[in-house]
């Protein structure tokens, strides 16, 4: 037991149910509860998309990754910064100006709402369901190793957190979490940081010498991780079209009062997002240097404690009052980091299915305001219940992959749907059914039948389906919509949508 | 609310060109950059590989050039977005407001 690391998960977990108590008394509306009354700054929402998107398999497992493999690891941190130009290009301000609370609103208003609605839905709850499954199972593991607390008992408090988050606080809660924890990981980054190039006093070029001095060159050249360019082509492309879909990234844009609330916030986020990977990079080799790979594969083979190892042993080392400290600080940042990303995530799939499915599919829109928001709680609740128990059935298994099918599925399934719908007149709900489905069926396929999941036997050559489910969702929207003529008047809708979505008139 | 007239009012239609015309160039150019360091540490190794500061070698440099390359893309477009696209669309929303039907 690691009594100082678990006096200060107290501590933010303190913190966070404060404002959770605060938020409980601002969440009565849907819009309340779905995108906190869209009260949030432009800056405050560009913390939470960074809070909602470093996740400890990025912040832990990147860091992990570069300590072991060095130049391939850090490659491919790049594509998780890249990725937000698409956001902020194509995606975010439309979002805003046209949508109200899912991605499916901006679907709808043009297409068929029920069946759109639906298949919308099911690729944000695959999504959800499979991201929070690699959270959850990485959460389980890292405070077993951090605090000695047993794997099942780690999952159910985390479990039992988010629901409160989620059911109490709602967005303005979740929101609050998200802050707080991207403020907490960009200060562990910096001090961390600030402490390993210090040693080399700030110079780069002595830092790369002395790590490149003890480990060889090629320790900094490409290779060591990723033998084939094809497959990291294609996890690029998942990565960078991926984001863009990511349901629990989309709903941060429905918290702002306007568009150019929303450019800001991803300004800021990428500014974060940025800063952060190129930091985490910097602890990775660090780590690599200051305690090495043999060390970091001893206490987790998959490279995930180099991070908190860096800290301990820049504090003094093992045993010494400022190495614990810094191991308990770093771990109970890199446990805000897991929480407040299973928030996001538990809000993204209560919304799919309390607004899309259940008051717009089952109800047909007609659900007053108390039966939504009591919907989309019991909805918290059940989703939460059901990742406590999928988290404590993966217990044992490698669900690192999940991470990676999660962006497939976002970038094949989704990305296609929302570009045709706000670029494309022609589309049609014959295209977005199509696509959704194809893309979300194409890539888990592939997935399944792929290296990362079947091993030597596998019958698809990559483990990462990008390269080839992305371009089948845009095809089968594309053959979808050709291929189908629509009967009803919402092809008209087109003008309106696209009026909104470039001009912002009309925005909620 | 029609929708369509103002779909086809001239500073729509002008607003839209400019935005498609922007954004097709800035995701081309990312798009490119980007994946072109996957394929060139894969495929021109030898190149990539040779030192250029100290121990640092050009694939370094090119991979931490990414990071500023999608900051100086979200900047431009941040600027471009202020002082051409912003008001443009303030107009017609200013202009349209009143006949707005919710």
């Amino acid at each position: 037991m690691n009594f100082m690391g678990i006096g200060m998960f107290i501590v933010i977990v303190a913190i966070t149910l404060m404002i959770t108590y605060w938020a409980s008394h601002h969440n009565k509306t849907t819009t309340e509860f779905y995108a906190a009354g869209r009260s949030i700054s432009g800056i405050q929402n560009g913390f939470a998309i960074a809070g909602d998107y470093m996740s400890a398999a990025s912040f832990l497992g990147i860091a992990g990754l570069i300590a072991l493999n060095g130049y391939d690891g850090f490659m491919y941190s790049v594509g998780w910064l890249v990725a937000y130009i698409v956001v902020l290009i194509l995606v975010a301000e439309p979002m805003r100006n046209s949508g109200r609370y899912t991605m499916a609103d901006v679907l709808a208003y043009r297409l068929s709402p029920v069946p759109v609605r639906t298949a919308a839905a099911a690729s944000t709850l695959v999504i959800s369901t499979f991201y929070m499954l690699a959270q959850m199972v990485g959460a389980g593991t890292l405070i077993k190793m951090l605090l000695g607390i047993p794997y099942e008992g780690s999952i159910i408090f985390i479990g039992i957190m988010m629901i409160l988050y989620v059911t109490f606080g709602g967005m303005l809660g979740t929101t609050w979490v998200q802050i707080i924890k991207a403020g907490l990981l960009m200060f562990g980054a910096i001090f961390l940081t600030f402490w390993v190039l210090g040693k080399f006093h700030f110079n780069l070029v002595s830092f790369f010498d002395a790590i490149t001095g003890k480990l060889g060159q090629s320790f900094l050249e490409p290779g060591k991780l990723y033998k084939n360019p094809i497959e990291l082509v294609s996890l690029g492309m998942a990565l960078v079209l991926g984001t863009a879909g990511m349901p629990h990234i989309l709903m941060r844009f429905y918290t702002v009062p306007t568009a150019k609330a929303a450019r800001t916030s991803v300004l800021w986020a990428m500014g974060l997002i940025g800063s952060f990977y190129i930091m985490t990079t910097f602890l990775g080799f660090g780590a690599a240097y200051f305690v090495g790979g043999d060390a970091i594969k001893a206490v987790d083979k998959g490279g995930n404690m180099a991070a908190p190892l860096l800290a301990q042993t820049l504090g003094g080392g093992k045993g010494s009052l400022g190495g614990e400290f810094l191991l308990a600080f770093i771990s109970a940042v890199a446990f805000a980091t897991i929480l407040a990303v299973v928030a996001g995530l538990t809000l993204a799939a209560s919304s799919a299915f309390a607004h899309d499915f259940y008051v717009n599919v089952l109800k047909k829109g007609k659900a007053d305001e108390v039966t939504q928001v009591r919907v989309a709680k019991r909805t918290g609740v059940v989703v939460g219940v059901i990742a406590i128990a999928l988290g404590i059935l993966a217990k044992g298994q490698n669900v690192a992959y999940l991470v990676a099918l999660a962006f497939a599925v976002a970038s094949s399934a989704n990305i296609p749907v929302i570009l045709f719908a706000i670029f494309w007149k022609r589309f049609n709900t014959g295209g977005a059914v199509a696509g959704i489905i194809v893309g979300l069926v194409s890539s888990v396929g592939l997935m399944m039948i792929g290296p990362q999941v079947m091993g030597k036997a596998a019958l698809f050559p990559l483990g990462n389906p990008g390269i080839v489910s992305i371009p089948l969702g845009f095809l089968a929207a594309y053959l979808g919509t050709i291929l189908t003529t629509e009967k009803t008047v919402h092809s008209d809708k087109f003008d309106e949508l696209y009026v909104r979505a470039n001009t912002g008139l009309g925005a909620e | 609310m029609r929708w369509d007239k103002i779909a086809q009012s001239e500073e729509f239609k002008h607003l839209v060109k400019i935005k498609a015309w922007f954004m097709t160039i800035a995701i081309i150019f990312s798009t490119v950059y980007y994946f072109a360091l996957p394929l060139s540490v894969g495929y021109l190794k030898p190149f990539m590989i040779q030192k250029v500061t100290g121990s640092i070698n050009i694939a370094y440099w090119f991979a931490l050039s990414q990071f500023f390359m999608a900051w100086i893309i979200a900047g431009i477009y941040a600027w471009v977005a202020n002082h051409s696209f912003d008001p443009i669309a303030d107009k017609i929303r200013r202009e349209n407001a009143g006949g707005l039907e919710r």
